[in-house]
């Protein structure tokens, strides 16, 4: 396992060892030496056992409100008289601990997780991780928001009504379409609400049968043919041309009376900003199908230029990207869907609209809409996230986010270029707009390191590291974006985390292969997660085909 | 040329003058709009967005949203018998503390080795789900119930190769439209409507209508109208005699005093678990959770992320993973199960935070208590003059319909007299369920004292006087 030298930079350390024990340095004051770049690191790791370990039979973490002998008087005990197999006959064989021992246990993990707040989190690209404000999270905690029931009368929640509607209006304005939902509940939920809508679209021209085809491209999220294939379509996917840029004779030869829609993103993940997008929405117009642009990342062209100047008929945020709210280790998240006048009859149910006399309401009379997509309108507290954090930027600070996420990432390109064995594939000497797909192939070839290895590595250094989605079109990828978050002094300390890793895997891989040394945990045997005789998604499946005790023993 | 901020925006750091300058100097560009060089002059926007004017002082922000909130009134303002998919139950402390935690909050799929605390954290809230359901697979939340129930039928359909499914009983109007939408392509899906002189499934319907092209029987217990489900070891029976299997939607938060369906024979259980320690949020709360027996064929079905635990090179420490992740979209693109994306984790941890606090007395005291207050609101309402409570003999869980046609007075009329009263009286059956009369669906929860009931009916038979 980790000797010392996998201790990195550690032995590097010029203060250190210097030979003077205390109080053998009687010459005056010792300076406290300067800190080595990457950082000194470790994960918090507190070897926490799995919370049925902790429980202390007879132990109350909380008491629900106990039932009024008046109650019981007047109605008995109602579970008692239950069918016979329909009551409960065991209780269940859940955890009992006392409260701090509860809350204990979840701080000790919550410490064993790396979040924005914590670290230079530019390594996930495609998700934007960005600070979320915190004044917001105070305001979403008001009982004023936290204890609304989505069906009270709607005089008692105009202000939340009225937040979604001047959200929806700003949406409106920074895509440039007509009218916005907000109701998704994610980005893919997003995409998924789109192409419900695209089929609403052709299902009342009478064409539904006829367009049963969707044109995406391999450099746009996994979820746009993945979404298009549950709403029943065929999926055709474009390959990128030799400079990078989606195939557009690849997209003429596939665009027919069958195409629905193509589902593209752009910039895609790459950075890289197709310039001829206008004339992709134009094929596909001119086939008679629709043009929906994945906008789930915009952050790098807000108030540059928008999906209505291109041509698009539909286009998705994510709110939990772009508009910071936070990603809550994969959600509750946030998607909103706009669309041109066209499509709007077709918007999910309920949208929110502004009565001739000031107040809003809540439109459910839509024979037209696709339905609902999840209950009620929307992840409220992150559309309220949302709606504060553009209130506090304003549409000269939305510029300022735009522009300094696109300085950011050139500015990390070229110090990640600087690294041996790191390139960025396409397009070479150009500028990215809000990312930029990478490539460790060359040291690959010259180590035997991988990116996933390099990942691993890169976590001893309290960082997050993220290659990218499948299929790896670009050899040995990863994928940073760097936002509008971090300082400089941030993306340099990342860039020199990676050059750190990068000369580990040149001139001593075993640190490098055999990492983490210094995360939470060690290196995980991966084999029983994909052995369906030894996976284990819960405790008792753990109990039952690990350690052969039989449920409720 | 567009103006800059006046001021340093506190969330952008690099628009330091001297910084900005500083890092276009080390990239050897003049200015940033070098950058936007690849989009064609007629693709840009050449003017400012046209956005109300920033409240960059946080205290300037705080006034304005304050302002705008307080023109909400909460139900820890009034007295609030709504619910219909969102429920007001006590949410511990220690729920919105953990899932304040920035470490969890800001994080986002991290991978194991530096986000070791949420595959942990989001495993143990299967693992008590697990124990709830007695079934060893669930998995990491998807967006809501809705989205649970609609994926169950998908999967069921993938696992049998069938297409017909029957909803059976009375869901949840909004959930049913989730369901035909999502599953429209691929499936056909019939509609059995509840028995109306019980209120539950229609047993010998669902006889009638099923078939050997049928991939899976679905009923919520509770159902949309708050009845308990007798018949679901019936139902399970038929499927299975049939060749399907029994999908069932459920309410976790009842199941410490009710049998998990899974012990009816369910195969693939479902729900929401707003209930689990979530507030209302105006509907924001939800997430779901899909669960099944530990069988491979049904487990390669699922396409959300399922966590799995396994042992590390150091003897007797935990390691956390993806279990059969090449089943997924995150994998395979379209040829994935659906789709998996980012979904609703958060809420599985707060969820698990709350079966951890609860634990098993907790969960079979909240079951019991909400029972008999539902019985005793159910009781007190039938003694008032021109209500009626359909179905009023069987076992109800939470919610109970009301009917008021007796009075002969509208709905709306009556719950506005009630709001004026500071109660929420229920959730307006009259549309989804008009063969109930002019009706309302009533929540009874934990929140929800002898004396609130008391002034309920008390009132309700004011109003109606």
């Amino acid at each position: 396992m980790s000797g010392p030298t996998h201790d990195g930079p550690r032995e590097r350390v010029s203060h250190r060892g210097s030979g003077h024990g205390l109080g053998e340095d009687r010459h005056g004051p010792r300076p406290i030496g300067p800190k080595p770049m990457p950082r000194r690191f470790h994960q918090a790791s507190w070897d926490e056992p799995v919370i049925f370990e902790l429980s202390q039979p007879g132990a109350r973490g909380i008491l629900p409100p106990a039932v009024e002998p008046g109650v019981r008087e007047a109605i008995g005990n109602p579970a008692d008289e239950l069918p016979v197999g329909l009551r409960r006959q065991r209780p269940p064989a859940l955890p009992e601990l006392a409260q701090l021992h509860v809350l204990r246990h979840y701080l000790r993990l919550s410490q064993e997780n790396l979040g924005v707040d914590l670290n230079v989190d530019v390594g996930q690209g495609t998700c934007t991780m960005k600070y979320s404000p915190k004044v917001n999270d105070q305001l979403i905690r008001s009982h004023r928001l936290t204890g609304l029931h989505p069906l009270q009368d709607e005089s008692t929640v105009q202000g939340v009504l009225e937040i979604m509607w001047r959200l929806e209006q700003m949406l409106r304005e920074i895509s440039g379409m007509d009218r916005v939902t907000l109701q998704p509940g994610a980005g893919s939920a997003a995409i998924y609400t789109n192409v419900a809508m695209i089929r609403a679209y052709h299902a009342a021209r009478g064409e539904a049968d006829q367009r049963d085809e969707v044109i995406t491209t391999i450099f746009s999220h996994p979820s746009n043919g993945a979404c298009a294939k549950v709403a029943g379509y065929r999926v055709i996917t474009l390959y990128p041309d030799a400079d990078g840029y989606p195939d557009f004779e690849a997209l003429k030869a596939a665009v027919s009376h069958r195409t629905a829609a193509l589902l593209i993103t752009n910039p895609e993940d790459t950075g890289i900003y197709n310039p001829r997008i206008d004339e992709f929405v134009r094929v596909v117009h001119e086939a008679g199908g629709l043009a929906c642009y994945d906008q789930a990342n915009a952050n790098g062209i807000l108030g540059i230029t928008r999906a209505r100047e291109a041509g698009f008929d539909l286009c998705h945020f994510n709110l939990h990207k772009t508009f910071s709210t936070p990603h809550a280790c994969g959600g509750p998240a946030a998607g909103a869907c706009g669309v041109t006048e066209a499509l709007a009859r077709f918007l999910p149910s309920p949208t929110v609209e502004r009565a001739p006399d000031g107040r809003v309401y809540l439109d459910h009379d839509r024979p037209d809409s696709i339905g609902k997509i999840r209950p009620w309108y929307g992840v409220v507290p992150n559309l309220v996230r949302a709606y504060a954090w553009i209130m506090s930027l304003g549409a000269e600070g939305l510029r300022e986010v735009a522009e300094t996420a696109v300085l950011n990432n050139n500015y990390l390109m070229k110090r990640i270029l600087e690294i041996p064995g790191a390139s960025a594939p396409y397009a070479t000497g150009r500028r990215r707009v809000e990312q930029v797909r990478y490539s460790w192939q060359r040291l690959t070839e010259d180590t035997g390191i991988h990116s996933e290895e390099i990942g691993n590595r890169a976590a001893d250094f309290g960082t997050h590291y993220w290659m990218s989605h499948h299929p790896y079109v670009v050899p040995e990828p990863f994928t940073l974006e760097p936002t509008e978050s971090y300082s400089m002094a941030d993306l340099d300390e990342y860039a020199a985390i990676l050059r750190e890793v990068a000369r580990e895997a040149y001139e001593e891989p075993e640190v490098v292969r055999t990492a983490p040394h210094r995360s939470t945990v060690h290196r995980t045997d991966h084999e029983p997660l994909d052995d369906p005789a030894q996976w284990a998604v819960t405790w008792r499946a753990y109990r039952r085909k690990i350690l052969g005790i039989a449920p409720g023993s | 040329m567009h103006n800059r901020p006046a001021r340093v925006h506190p969330y952008i750091p690099n628009s330091v003058p001297a910084v900005r300058a500083a890092m276009l100097a080390a990239v050897g560009a003049a200015d940033v709009e070098e950058f936007y060089a690849d989009i064609p002059e007629h693709l840009r926007l050449r003017r400012d967005l046209d956005l109300p004017p920033p409240l960059t002082a946080e205290h300037e922000l705080v006034r304005h949203m304050e302002g705008l909130l307080n023109g909400n009134r909460s139900t820890r303002e009034t007295l609030s018998f709504l619910g219909a998919g969102c429920y007001q139950h006590a949410v511990p402390a220690v729920c919105d503390e953990v899932n304040s935690r920035s470490e969890f909050l800001t994080a986002y799929a991290g991978e194991p080795y530096e986000d070791h605390g949420r595959f942990q954290a989001l495993w143990e809230y299967a693992s008590m789900m697990g124990e709830l359901l007695e079934l060893d697979v669930v998995n990491v939340p998807t967006y809501d119930g809705f989205q649970a129930s609609a994926t169950a039928l998908r999967m069921a359909a993938r696992y049998t190769g069938r297409r017909r499914v029957l909803l059976a009983g009375a869901v949840n109007p909004d959930k049913r439209s989730k369901i035909l939408d999502y599953c429209a392509p691929d499936l056909d899906v019939e509609v059995v409507p509840y028995d109306p002189a019980t209120g539950g499934v229609d047993v010998a319907a669902v006889r009638d209508a099923i078939g050997p092209d049928v991939a899976a029987i679905y009923h919520d217990t509770p159902s949309y109208l708050g009845v308990i489900e007798t018949a679901g070891a019936e139902l399970a029976e038929l499927a299975h005699g049939a060749g399907a299997l029994a999908v069932v939607g459920t309410e976790p938060n009842m199941l410490g005093v009710v049998a998990s369906p899974a012990r009816q024979g369910a195969d693939i259980v479902c729900g929401d678990i707003q209930s689990l320690g979530m507030h209302q949020q105006f509907g924001g709360g939800h997430a779901g959770f899909i669960a099944s027996r530990d069988e491979e064929r049904l487990v390669m079905e699922y396409p959300s992320r399922l966590f799995g635990i396994a042992p590390t090179s150091v003897e007797g420490e935990y390691g956390f993973g993806d279990v059969a992740y090449e089943r997924t979209s995150f994998a395979l693109r379209e040829e994935g199960k659906e789709w998996v994306g980012t979904a609703a984790a958060l809420w599985g941890i707060t969820a698990g935070v709350y079966l951890a606090l609860m634990g098993p007395q907790g969960m079979t005291e909240l079951g019991e208590g909400i029972m008999a207050r539902t019985r005793y609101a159910m009781e007190r309402l039938a003694a008032v003059p021109g209500v009626r409570i359909p179905f009023r003999e069987r076992p109800h869980y939470r919610e109970f319909a009301v009917d008021l046609s007796g009075t002969r007075r509208p709905v709306a009329e009556i719950q506005r007299a009630m709001l004026d009263r500071d109660i929420h009286l229920g959730v307006d059956l009259s549309r989804a369920h008009p063969e109930l009369g002019a009706a309302v669906l009533v929540c009874v929860t934990e929140v929800h004292a002898q004396a609130d009931i008391d002034r309920l009916a008390s009132t309700l038979a004011e109003v109606l006087a």
